[in-house]
């Protein structure tokens, strides 16, 4: 048996293994990779961009605990450009366990998480600085972004499509008050806010279905400007929606959060982070393949010889 | 395996998560309480992540574990974000006070008796002489979710896709004949036409109506390229993740 039927018949437990040591010494070795900017991302960066202070957005964070390595950090850049910009958002989630990690996000980015573990200066190295009260606060801004004020966070509806359906009339119908219980009137930044019609936009980072029902009926319905950050599962089958004018822009996986990233100077971004361990696994996967591939048509062909031979 | 060693193996398994969390916290990553919960954490990925190697009761167990809390979860969210809200806050608005203070002094909403009979009526199915009548709540549900589908989707994935498909083959901008602007167009259009060819199993693939068909797969296969290469990045990017917990989050090594 030759090397390349050897690696044609290799045990893919091997595979795994490979590629877990590939992606751990990538991350200790760290090398920077450059990451070319695409006009999907770019377009909600430059819409952002083109808001004024104070005015208000949508972001629903539709996604659970297993797509927080691949959808947190693209949360946080459009967190962090809103902050810079002054622009208010209104959190929302849809999915069934999305409460966690919109309410993570949200007080992490917000620089008020106090969790000895520290995530947030895990995202945001040298952003924040700490305060007496064992707080982080950013640095580079003047004022705190504050709760009620700059975001609130309204929580978890269940049935996507009623809840999408039932904002566009009143945000009070479904979310007589907030995560925390705070009626919305009560609220400064929800005041005037009635409908869709009192949001610039609307972001959906989604990692399941959710990105249908605001396409359907956030935009279809209610005509709502609508960007899209999706895991990259899904990333390939809503580009048709981009080309068709349904959304603005949309971001990619970890390639679309390092672009933000990259557009919002982030420092210590997760996702630029772990471009080197995509560029060398995707390496390591090709290699694989192309190795399996000859394992494959050659000891196909030695077979045929020697069959040819036999007759 | 005896019940003995099985004794062994989660003694070790405590003992050597106890011992991790004291390291946890020697780092200066946090509290004891945080050292335990992060290796809890830990241990549960690398159980999951055992059955790469081949199935185990440790994967059993960590997945069971996983079951067991969602179904709670699911349960306790459906409840206090489904049920109370949207019934018994609209019919007994006094008796929510305590949890939804804003919607506790507005006047019952005697209408909602009709969905509190159907969810019973959905309850019937349980019972095995009387599990017709659930078709009844069952029927509305499909019926609502029929009529309010079908308009949005014919209009958001249908006419506006095919709406957006009535391209220019020749893309004019101020400049003159934009190339690249043609090209896509051009590529949108035939690639549209002939994987629709493909789909069209009325006329046998034979000549130029086979010729079609056979582009229209090529067109199939580099959408299923496109979507395999993204899937591999969303993976390569869950294991980065969990890779970079247990090497960064835990064990501190990953900065």
């Amino acid at each position: 048996m030759d090397f390349f039927e050897k690696i044609s018949q290799l045990d893919r437990r091997w595979v795994y293994l490979f590629l877990a040591v590939v992606v751990v010494i990538a991350f200790l070795t760290r090398f920077d990779v450059p990451v070319t900017i695409t006009t999907e991302v770019k377009s909600i960066y430059d819409r952002i961009e083109s808001l004024n202070e104070g005015d208000k957005i949508l972001i629903a964070f539709d996604y659970d605990p297993n797509a927080l390595a691949e959808l947190h950090p693209m949360s946080f850049a459009i967190l962090e450009h809103c902050q810079r910009r002054g622009v208010k958002v209104i959190g929302v989630t849809l999915s069934q366990y999305g409460a966690g990690m919109a309410e993570n996000i949200l007080r992490t980015a917000s620089g008020t998480y106090s969790d000895k573990i520290d995530r947030f200066r895990e995202y945001n190295q040298g952003m924040f600085e700490k305060t007496n009260d064992n707080r982080y606060r950013d640095k580079t801004y003047k004022k705190d972004w504050e709760y009620g004020i700059d975001y609130c966070f309204l929580g978890y509806k269940p049935y996507p499509a009623l809840v999408i359906l039932g904002m566009g009339q009143n945000f009070r119908l479904y979310f007589p008050q907030d995560y925390y219980n705070t009626p919305l009137g009560e609220l400064n930044i929800m005041q005037g806010v009635r409908n869709y019609d009192d949001i610039k936009l609307a972001i959906d980072i989604t990692a399941g279905n959710t990105a249908d029902f605001w396409l359907i009926y956030g935009n279809g319905r209610y005509g709502v400007p609508l960007a899209l950050g999706l895991t990259g599962v899904m990333g390939a089958d809503y580009y048709q929606y981009l080309q068709s004018g349904q959304i603005f822009g949309l971001i990619g996986g970890w390639k679309g959060a390092a672009e933000y990233e990259t557009l919002v100077e982030f420092q210590g971004g997760k996702a630029q982070e772990g471009m080197p361990a995509q560029v060398v696994a995707h390496l390591t996967i090709i290699l694989f393949i192309v190795l399996g591939n000859l394992g494959y048509f050659l000891s196909d062909r030695r077979k045929q010889a020697t069959v040819t031979q036999q007759v | 395996m005896n019940p003995k060693t099985i004794k062994w193996i989660i003694f070790v398994i405590v003992l050597s998560a106890i011992v991790l969390s004291v390291y946890f916290v020697s780092l200066d990553r946090g509290s004891f309480r945080d050292g335990v919960f992060v290796t809890t954490a830990a241990f549960l990925t690398l159980f999951i992540m055992s059955f790469l190697y081949k199935d185990n009761p440790y994967y059993k167990f960590a997945e069971h574990l996983f079951v067991g809390v969602s179904a709670a979860y699911w349960m306790t969210m459906g409840f206090w974000g489904t049920m109370v809200p949207n019934l018994v806050a609209k019919l007994w608005p006094g008796s929510v006070r305590g949890v939804l203070p804003a919607l506790a002094d507005k006047d019952p909403s005697l209408w909602f008796l009709i969905p509190l009979f159907l969810g019973i009526v959905l309850l019937m199915r349980l019972s095995p002489k009387g599990g017709w009548i659930s078709r009844w709540a069952l029927a509305f549900i499909v019926g609502t979710t029929a009529g309010l589908n079908l308009i949005r989707y014919l209009r958001s994935d249908f006419i506006q896709q095919v709406n957006n498909t009535i391209l220019p083959l020749v893309d004019k901008t101020e400049a003159g004949i934009s190339f690249w602007g043609s090209f896509s167009n051009i590529f949108i259009f035939v690639g549209v036409l002939c994987g629709l060819v493909y789909f069209f199993f009325s006329k046998e693939h034979k000549g130029f109506f086979g010729g079609a068909a056979r582009i229209g797969i090529l067109v199939l296969m580099l959408t299923f390229g496109a979507g395999f290469g993204y899937t591999v990045m969303a993976r390569i990017s869950l294991l980065a993740g969990r890779m970079t917990y247990l090497f960064g989050d835990w064990l501190g090594l990953i900065k």
